[in-house]
């Protein structure tokens, strides 16, 4: 289990790294390498070159701020898991993200593994793809032709498959705050502790308005609109819009009965906390 | 003052070491020199026939030294690897070639060794080999290979490597004129060992010295070096074979040589180079052994008690492709079924079957989980059949205390009569009760009840034969320093060896524990060795340790009577000090008597000189006294007739959620029977990873094979080994300490207890917490899922809530 | 055609250590290999075991998960790290040694380094504390009950250390 060769470049700035990233189709960008180093050493992927962006500061910045007329926070592609995880910022300005964040791997991971990171990568069993999906957030990327938003349901194509394109870094991620008098949640079931999960729920309940967005239920984060549905529906009416898979660690019956369990589960956090 | 060591929880010596990083495991060794490295070319398919194999392409990647398929080994290299252990009933055994020879049978299978300047460029060669295959249909599972519309091994008729009946009393007839009747039909998965460090090997050819060293993660040191001196045509004598630390084994390493055990060392002597071959995880998954899937068929006659009249059971049991550790495992099963139990009549049958999968070696329990789950799940069965106490109907046919020896009329693994020596189980079955609190169990049932919660407690109890032969040896040398050098032949992988033993020695000879070091594994110290598995190292080689240390003491105790002018009987040893027994005055210590044990012509040094021509001996005696040897050393072998049996129960207490099914362990008791401890917190140590291995077993970990012979979950993403949040907080463990009469420290074996019980202990849990509301679910398939469970709940009756 | 190697400077137990590697090279076998500081294991090279953990710039991150030429400008610790230069053992390593808190020892060294990072950043954590600290590490022989144990007493046995 070891890597094939490829091309290494450390860029000190993004346009380096763009200008790097020209003409290469395989390449790939290494931030914090947690989910795309086992792939290489596995063998399951071979870059010709990976484009090593640790060396460009300025990219781990978390910040407050307001895009496209929207408060929210600011998340650099460089910041690891765990400074998200524990900045108060952004605990106060939208809650769910370390609500999700304390389920990511366990804690080791986070010290490297990176928010962007995650959310580029693309995995419909991770959590933080839903969670930017179900709060309308967006990516900020950086291509030869400049800099670009994505928004969040534009962003998942495929089983790990994103709208980036091969020439193009995420800089940052959006993620919207939370709006008055609105709550979220997050819950979910997993095999071990820190697995990625067999079923996970996260929720945005805003006046009548309730969003559920779900991980590891099918091969892009999906999110469904249960607005106006009676509390004791919920699951229900989210297996109405969702087609469970079945894999090695549960069967379809079972994500089934966990979208129904966490569903309530989750739409009930949110309540109890409000 | 000396005190007794036996019994003391002593702190390990050997952490020291491992915990400044300073181990040497076989990945450590020769890492200051330059050394090559081997990868391998496994089969991606399960069955197939290899037509063509080109490596032309490697030949051009700088860096690659040589490549190996099965054209280029020669002689017994060429042969297949050994039957390690022959049985009359095995009349189809197959192994597989060091190197894939026409056909391949498992995922994984070695087909082709590459070896290059490091890892990275092994396996970018091991990628540019192009192989042509003709697939063949892949026989996976138990069901398939009974239905042997494909067969594994063309000329292996109905993929059927062996049948085993053996018979005590008539089971059929007095099932038939018993007055009640259970059959019950179960299976349990396949599992691995999966220690944390993988198989590897290091191997140097010394031209100066026309010698092989080898160091290999092994089990058997011996083993290997018999088989490599064969392998490789050359004498015993030119190979040494060393056994480093070890990162875990659990059985897995026992069996040998592996293929990379062959191909290093033939390669280090062609290239004349260091090679190391150090298997990754995934390798491990595909290429190492699994163990445990069995299906089986039990039927039973009891009376109005729930005592066992008849008992006959039948089983397949899936070895994989290949057979090398022949039958051992089901045979244990077969026989370590029985328990602590006497069904008076009981027939058993096997058939061990080929399949398409990795093959099947022993794994921690070896057998006896299986065994234990279908006697235990039987027991269960009378008990809800006859709405008893599942206590009781276990007491009713327990053996008594007065009754050991007591001799099961079955022949075990070790080829011997099952015969147990010692135990005394109605004592360990109270302990457990009031360790898990089971007649209080039913009043918190209802209480957890009334909240909406639900809560099962499963028993289960195992008998354990241990420290099979057939023989260990021991050398201890006392130096002239007074440090205790030991040397036992079998190998370590965590059981703390290098401080049991020196316990034991420091107790026999009175040396302080400091000065005694004990090396195992080491076949240029102690040639003569089987191996560590079985859970004999302690009854084995303490044994062994025991009497070689009474050897050298004797001999201690008879120069230094020379010395102090005194009865050797008068003297005594305390902290390597010898002296006359009441009159301190008059002492020598363990150095210099180890000074005057070997004449001298030639002083060294200060101490020395005692021993010189001019200075000691009687000019009318031969200086080394007739049937004496020079050296303060005793050297002796422990082989006992047959195996020591070891006991135990366990109860667990677990909670099902009524919504996701999720299974939570809430209390988990042991009570353990290995005769006399020698170190109680090791045996506490190996008592937790047991029953951690075990909960692994029952509730996480399995091999998910595709109908194709992939193997789905080929690493530590999903095969789901437990972390610290899946195995309970905290351990009850009691004691018994029953001693066996077979061996001279009255001990057991400790190391597999742990995981025996644990299907079936989970097993009747669960379904005990299941019973209030879905009243017809019974579990007869192990390991079981969350999501397994909630379709149990849906399949086999509908939920009464 | 050869593989282009880089200059790569590793800080390591506060050594430094200047070594050429291709960029492929992982940072445990950099470490394991050409460092030969073989304490850092390697238990499944795909980051779930963390027998590989070392401390980067005193967090703990799995050596496996990283390439050697994207460890530069960090302070890096492994486990021939813990001890004090006179060879006395840290209080968690000492804790693992009084609590029987390792058997075959394999995966003791990402245990160790973990513990020590987790007590820095929570020097009295209690028993549910304890456990999390160590959740993200696999070990087959101990079964964690003693594991937790000696994180419980190294918090002990650092308190006493403290300067008063």
């Amino acid at each position: 289990m070891k890597p094939a060769p490829f091309d290494y470049r450390r860029p000190g700035t993004l346009a380096e790294a763009v200008a790097s990233l020209a003409g290469e189709p395989n390449a790939k960008v290494l931030a914090g390498g947690q989910s795309l180093v086992p792939l290489l050493s596995m063998r399951l992927a071979a870059p010709s070159l990976l484009v090593d962006i640790n060396g460009i500061s300025g990219l781990d910045r978390i910040e407050v701020c307001e895009q496209q007329g929207v408060d929210g926070v600011r998340v650099g592609a460089l910041a690891r898991h765990a400074a998200v995880l524990a900045s108060p910022d952004v605990r106060r300005v939208q809650p769910l993200v370390p609500m999700a964040l304390a389920h990511v791997a366990h804690a080791t991971i986070r010290n490297r593994g990176t928010t962007v990171g995650s959310l580029v990568h693309a995995d419909a069993a991770a959590e933080m793809p839903v969670v930017l999906t179900l709060l309308g957030g967006h990516l900020e990327v950086e291509g030869p032709a400049g800099r670009r938003t994505i928004h969040a349901d534009d962003l998942y194509i495929g089983p790990l498959e994103s709208a980036l394109s091969h020439d193009e870094i995420a800089v940052a991620a959006f993620f919207p705050a939370l709006a008055p008098g609105a709550g979220v949640g997050f819950e979910e079931i997993a095999r071990r502790h820190g697995d990625y999960a067999l079923v996970g729920a996260a929720a945005l309940v805003d006046g009548d308005s309730v969003k559920v967005g779900y991980l590891s239920v099918s091969d892009v984060p999906t999110v469904v609109d249960l607005s106006g549905v009676a509390d004791a529906d919920l699951g229900e009416a989210a297996l109405e819009k969702l087609e469970p898979m079945s894999d090695i660690h549960a069967t379809a019956a079972y994500r089934s009965q966990l979208v129904r369990v966490l569903t309530e589960r989750v739409v009930r956090s949110v309540r109890k906390a409000a | 003052m000396t005190s007794k060591l036996m019994g003391q929880g002593v702190q390990r010596v050997e952490d020291q070491r491992f915990l400044r990083g300073q181990g040497r495991y076989v990945d450590d060794v020769a890492v200051e020199q330059d050394v090559l490295h081997a990868a391998v070319l496994r089969s991606p398919h399960a069955h197939a026939r290899v037509l063509d194999i080109d490596v032309s392409d490697v030949l051009d990647v700088e860096g690659v030294h040589l490549v190996y398929t099965y054209e280029d080994l020669t002689g017994p290299m060429a042969e297949p690897l050994p039957l390690l252990i022959p049985h009359p009933a095995l009349t189809e055994g197959r192994t597989q070639y060091a190197l894939a020879k026409d056909e391949v049978n498992y995922v994984g299978e070695a087909i082709a060794f590459v070896v290059a300047e490091d890892r990275y460029i092994a396996e970018d060669a091991v990628s540019k080999i192009r192989v042509q295959y003709e697939f063949l249909p892949a026989v996976v599972g138990v069901d398939a290979a009974r239905a042997a519309t494909d067969l594994v091994h063309a000329d292996v008729p109905g993929n059927i490597a062996a049948k085993l009946e053996q018979n005590v009393g008539d089971a059929v007839a007095a099932i038939a004129a018993a007055p009640h009747k259970l059959e019950l039909e179960l299976t349990i998965e396949r599992s691995a060992c999966t220690p944390m460090e993988g198989r590897g090997t290091v191997a140097r050819w010394d031209r100066d010295l026309n010698r092989l060293q080898l160091w290999t993660s092994t089990q058997s040191s011996t083993g290997v070096r018999a088989a490599v001196a064969v392998k490789m045509g050359l004498d015993l004598g030119q190979v040494d074979v060393i056994t480093p630390d070890v990162g875990g084994g659990f059985g897995v390493k026992i069996n040998h040589p592996w293929p990379e055990e062959l191909l290093v060392p033939l390669a280090a002597r062609v290239l004349g180079r260091t090679v190391k071959f150090t298997e990754d995880r995934r390798e491990h998954f595909i290429s190492s052994a699994h163990e445990r899937g069995q299906v089986q068929h039990i039927e039973v006659g009891f009376d109005d008690d729930g005592r066992l009249l008849g008992l006959n059971v039948e089983f397949w049991h899936d070895h994989g492709a290949y057979i090398p550790y022949g039958l051992i495992v089901p045979i244990i099963t077969s026989t370590q079924l029985l328990g602590p139990y006497k069904p008076q009549n009981y027939r058993v049958y096997f058939e061990s079957l080929y399949t398409n999968t990795v093959m099947v070696t022993p794994y921690r329990g070896a057998g006896r989980p299986q065994g234990c789950y279908a006697m235990e799940r039987t027991m269960d069965a009378i008990a809800k059949y006859l709405g008893k106490d599942r206590a009781e109907v276990r007491a009713v046919n327990f053996i008594q205390p007065d009754e050991f020896p007591f001799d099961q009329g079955l022949i075990f693994q070790d080829g011997r009569e099952l015969e147990y020596d010692s135990g005394d189980y109605p004592a360990s079955l109270e302990k457990i009760k009031a360790l898990v609190g089971w007649d209080e169990f039913p009043a918190f049932k209802a209480e957890m009840a009334a909240e909406g919660r639900r809560v099962g407690i499963g028993l289960a109890c195992y008998v354990e034969g241990t420290g099979v032969g057939p023989y260990e040896g021991a050398h201890v040398h006392i130096e002239t320093t007074g440090k205790v050098k030991v040397a036992t032949g079998l190998t370590t992988q965590g059981q703390g060896h290098a401080t049991v033993f020196a316990q034991l020695v420091a107790d026999e000879l009175g040396v302080k524990f400091e000065d005694v070091e004990v090396v195992t594994g080491d076949t240029r110290r102690m040639p003569y060795a089987v191996g560590t598995f079985a859970s004999r190292a302690a009854v084995m080689s303490g044994s062994a340790i025991h009497l070689a240390a009474k050897r050298a003491k004797e001999k201690a105790l008879k120069i230094a009577g020379e010395a102090l002018e005194a009865d050797p009987a008068d003297l005594e040893i305390v902290d390597g000090v010898v002296s006359v027994k009441g009159s301190p005055g008059s002492s020598i210590d363990l150095g210099t008597v180890s000074v005057l044990s070997n004449p001298l012509r030639y002083a060294f040094d200060e101490a020395s000189k005692a021993a010189t021509q001019f200075s000691v001996g009687d000019p009318g005696k031969p200086p080394v006294p007739e049937d004496e040897e020079p050296g303060l050393e005793g050297r002796d072998f422990y082989s006992p007739e047959r195996a020591t049996f070891a006991s135990g129960m366990h109860a667990v207490i677990v909670e099902t959620d009524p919504d996701t099914a999720e299974i939570t362990i809430l209390k988990y008791a042991v009570v353990h029977d290995c005769g006399n401890l020698i170190n109680p917190m090791i045996v506490e140590g190996q008592i937790h990873g047991g029953v951690a291995q075990g909960i692994g077993g029952a509730l996480y970990e399995r091999m998910a094979y595709d109908e194709s012979g992939q193997l789905l979950n080929a690493s530590f993403m999903d095969f789901l080994m437990p972390y610290v949040t899946e195995v309970p907080d905290g351990i009850d463990i009691d004691h018994l300490e029953t001693p066996s009469p077979l061996n001279p420290l009255g001990i057991k074996g400790a190391g597999e207890a742990g995981v025996i019980p644990s299907a079936a202990v989970f097993a009747a849990a669960i379904e005990d917490a299941e019973a209030p509301y879905v009243p017809g679910l019974v579990i007869t398939a192990m390991p079981i899922s969350p999501s397994e469970l909630y379709a149990l709940r849906h399949s086999q009756g509908l939920e009464n809530s | 055609m050869s593989e282009e190697l880089h200059d790569v400077r590793l800080t390591v137990n506060g050594a430094t250590h200047d070594i050429r590697v291709p960029a492929r090279r992982l940072l445990s076998d950099a470490l394991r290999h050409d460092l030969k500081l073989t304490g850092t294991h390697v238990g499944c090279e795909h980051g779930v075991c963390g027998a590989c953990t070392i401390l980067v710039d005193g967090e703990p991150m799995r050596a496996c998960l990283m390439f050697a030429v994207s460890a530069v400008d960090h302070e890096i610790t492994t486990v021939e790290g813990l001890a004090d230069e006179d060879g006395t053992l840290s209080p968690v390593q000492q804790a693992f040694a009084e609590c029987h808190g390792l058997q075959c020892g394999f995966c003791t060294p990402g245990f160790l380094t973990t513990i020590t990072a987790g007590l820095e950043a929570n020097p009295c954590p209690t028993h549910d504390e304890a456990r999390e600290m160590i959740a993200g590490n696999l070990c087959r022989c101990t079964g964690y009950q003693n594991i937790v144990k000696a994180v419980e007493r190294a918090a002990v046995l650092r308190q006493a250390q403290e300067p008063a």
